[in-house]
C-alpha cells in the first residue's frame, strides 16, 4: 500500500531531505519569501515558510482548511502583519515598506477572490475601472462616468478579453456567479499587473463554470506573461494549471515541487 | 431512548442574578414614585379627557383657519426637509471620522463619537431654544435644530453602517494599491448605501415629527398654533392642528416605507 503521509511525500519531492525543495529560478524573481511565520493571538498558523516565484511562473498552493493558505496570500500583499521572516514582492520589502511603498507594490498585483468581491451596486464597467485605482488614484477612477477616455477604453478592453463587453452597463449584483468572477478577473487584469493572486477563484462556482473561469484565467495570464499564485482545493486544477505546487500542512510548507513530478494521490496525502 | 434526564424548565437564578432582579424592581418602583404615578388620577382622568374631547369636537374646519394652518404645516415640512437634507449631507464626512478603521486614527474616532453622543443627549427642543437665542425667532432656528439633531442621529448610524459593511470589496481594492479614501468612496460607502438610505429615511420621518413641536419655543412651524390653541382654550382649533400633524406624520411614514422598499427592496 502506498504511504501518502506528508513526510513520505516531502521525502519524495526533496532530493536532500533537509527542507522544502528550493527551485533556483531561471527567470527574474518576482516574489521571494524567507522564513515567514504568522500567528493569530499566540496560536501559530505557520512558520519557517520559504519559497520564490520566477516571472511568468504559475504556482498552486494546496492544503487542508486552517493551514494558512489565505493568510499566506494576505501576508504577501501586506494586508496583515507577520511575525518573522522576510517578503520581497517585485523589489519591495513588504514587512518594512511604508504605506506608499505598499500601495506602489500592490499596484503591480491583481487579486481575484473566492467571493469575487465586486461592488454590487455599481456597473460592471465601473468595477473594472476601479481596478486602476492603485495606479491612478482619485475621484476620476471612482466611477466609469468620471473616468478618462483611456481608462474607460482599457476597462472595456479587459471586459472584451473575458467576453463580457456587452454587459458593461449591467449592475454587478445582477450577474451570474461565473460572469461575476469573469468581471473580477477583468478588474485584476486591467492594470496589467506583474503578479496575479487568486484565492480559490472557483470555490463559489459550479464545476462547469469553474472550468471555464480557470481556462480563461490561465489563458489570459499566459498571454500577458503574468506570474500567478493561486489557492485551490481542487487537486486536478492544481496539477493542470500550476507549474509548481506548494503544500501547507502541520504549521509549515512541507511541499514545494514541480507539478509534473506529482500525482493526485500524492497531493491528497496533504489532506490526511 | 437516552438515559439523560430532562432539564428543568426554568433554571434557578444565582444569588447575584436574584439581587440584580430585585434591584431592577426597586428602581422601577422608585421611578414610578418620582414620576408622580397615581391610580386616583388614572381613574379620575377619563371624565376630564371626555370633557376635552367634547369641547374639541368638531374640529375647527373654517376655510380661513384651514388655510392658515395649512401654510404653517407647509412651513413645518420645509423646516423638516431642509434640516434633514443638511443634516444627512453633513453626517457623511462626520461619520467617516467617527467610523473605526476607515480613514481617521482611533483618537479622532473617539472624539467625534463623544461629540455625536453629546448632540444626541440634548433633545431637539433644547437645540431649538439654543438656536432661537443664537439666530432669533422663526423657522431658521428650527431648521438648524433639526440639522444638528439629524447629524447626531445619522452620524452615529452611518459610522456603524460603514464599520459593519462587507469588507470583501474593500480588501480587493486595497489589494490593488488604492488609497484609503478611494477604498472608502468606491467600496465601503456603496456597500453601506442601503443602510444609509434606510437611516436617512428614518431621519426624515424623525425630522417631520420633531418639526411639529419646535414652534412651541418659537422655532417656526405649526407647533405655535397648537400652543396658542391650548393657551386660548380654543380646543377645536388645537384638535385640527393635532389631526393635521397626525395625517402628515403618518403619510410621511407610509411614503418613507414605500421609498425604502422601492430603493433598497427591504422593509425594516
Amino acid at each position: 500500500m502506498t504511504d501518502l503521509s506528508v513526510e513520505t511525500l516531502v521525502a519524495d519531492t526533496r532530493p536532500d531531505g533537509t527542507g522544502a525543495e528550493s527551485f533556483a529560478p531561471v527567470l527574474p524573481v518576482d516574489l521571494r519569501v524567507t522564513g515567514l511565520a504568522k500567528s493569530f493571538a499566540g496560536t501559530p498558523v505557520f512558520s519557517d515558510v520559504s519559497f520564490g516565484l520566477s516571472r511568468g511562473e504559475a504556482v498552486a498552493i494546496v492544503g487542508a482548511n486552517g493551514t494558512g493558505k489565505s493568510t499566506l496570500l494576505r501576508c504577501l500583499m501586506g494586508l496583515i502583519p507577520t511575525d518573522a521572516g522576510s517578503i520581497d514582492v517585485v523589489g519591495t520589502d513588504v514587512r518594512s515598506a511604508s504605506s506608499s511603498g505598499l500601495r506602489a507594490m500592490r499596484a503591480q498585483i491583481g487579486l481575484v477572490s473566492q467571493k469575487h468581491n465586486l461592488v454590487p451596486r455599481l456597473s460592471v464597467l465601473s468595477n473594472v475601472v476601479q481596478g486602476l485605482l492603485g495606479q491612478k488614484p482619485g475621484l476620476r477612477h471612482w466611477s466609469q462616468s468620471l473616468a478618462p477616455a483611456r481608462s474607460r477604453a482599457a476597462a472595456m478592453a479587459a471586459l472584451q478579453k473575458v467576453g463580457l463587453a456587452q454587459l458593461a452597463q449591467r449592475r454587478a449584483d445582477r450577474l451570474s456567479g461565473g460572469q461575476s468572477q469573469r468581471v473580477a478577473i477583468a478588474r485584476a487584469l486591467v492594470g496589467q499587473p506583474r503578479i496575479l493572486i487568486a484565492d480559490e477563484p472557483t470555490a463559489s462556482l459550479d464545476p462547469a463554470a469553474g472550468e471555464d473561469v480557470m481556462d480563461l484565467f490561465f489563458d489570459l495570464a499566459r498571454q500577458e506573461g503574468v506570474t500567478v499564485i493561486f489557492i485551490s482545493h481542487n487537486i486536478d486544477h492544481a496539477l493542470k494549471y500550476g507549474d509548481r505546487i506548494l503544500g501547507l500542512a502541520n504549521g509549515g510548507m512541507p511541499l514545494d515541487a514541480r507539478a509534473a513530478s506529482l500525482n493526485a494521490e500524492q497531493l491528497r496525502g496533504l489532506y490526511d | 431512548m437516552t438515559d439523560a434526564s430532562l432539564p428543568a424548565r426554568f433554571e434557578r437564578p444565582s444569588a447575584l442574578a436574584f439581587l440584580g432582579y430585585a434591584a431592577a424592581i426597586v428602581i422601577i418602583l422608585w421611578s414610578f414614585t418620582g414620576a408622580g404615578f397615581s391610580i386616583d388620577k388614572v381613574v379620575s382622568s377619563p371624565p376630564r379627557f371626555a370633557d376635552f374631547l367634547d369641547r374639541a369636537f368638531p374640529p375647527n374646519l373654517e376655510p380661513q383657519v384651514l388655510a392658515r394652518l395649512g401654510w404653517k404645516m407647509l412651513e413645518t415640512l420645509q423646516i423638516a426637509l431642509a434640516g434633514a437634507v443638511i443634516g444627512i449631507t453633513l453626517s457623511v464626512p462626520v461619520a467617516l471620522l467617527a467610523a473605526r478603521g476607515l480613514i481617521a486614527p482611533t483618537w479622532i474616532n473617539q472624539i467625534v463619537r463623544t461629540a455625536l453622543g453629546f448632540i444626541r443627549a440634548v433633545p431637539d427642543i433644547a437645540w431649538a431654544l439654543v438656536f432661537v437665542v443664537a439666530v432669533g425667532l422663526g423657522p431658521f432656528a428650527g431648521m438648524l435644530a433639526i440639522a444638528i439633531d439629524t447629524i447626531g442621529f445619522c452620524g452615529r448610524f452611518f459610522a456603524d453602517d460603514m464599520e459593519a459593511a462587507d469588507k470583501g470589496s474593500s480588501e480587493s481594492l486595497t489589494a490593488t494599491g488604492a488609497r484609503k479614501l478611494d477604498v472608502v468612496a468606491c467600496a465601503t460607502i456603496p456597500a453601506a448605501m442601503p443602510a444609509f438610505i434606510s437611516t436617512s429615511l428614518f431621519a426624515t420621518e424623525k425630522a417631520v415629527r420633531s418639526s411639529t413641536i419646535l414652534g412651541l419655543v418659537g422655532a417656526g412651524g405649526i407647533g405655535i398654533e397648537l400652543k396658542v390653541g391650548f393657551d386660548l382654550f380654543d380646543y377645536p382649533t388645537a384638535m385640527t392642528v393635532i389631526l393635521m400633524i397626525a395625517v402628515v406624520v403618518i403619510s410621511i411614514e407610509y411614503l418613507s416605507g414605500w421609498a425604502r422598499t422601492k430603493i433598497i427592496g427591504v422593509v425594516r
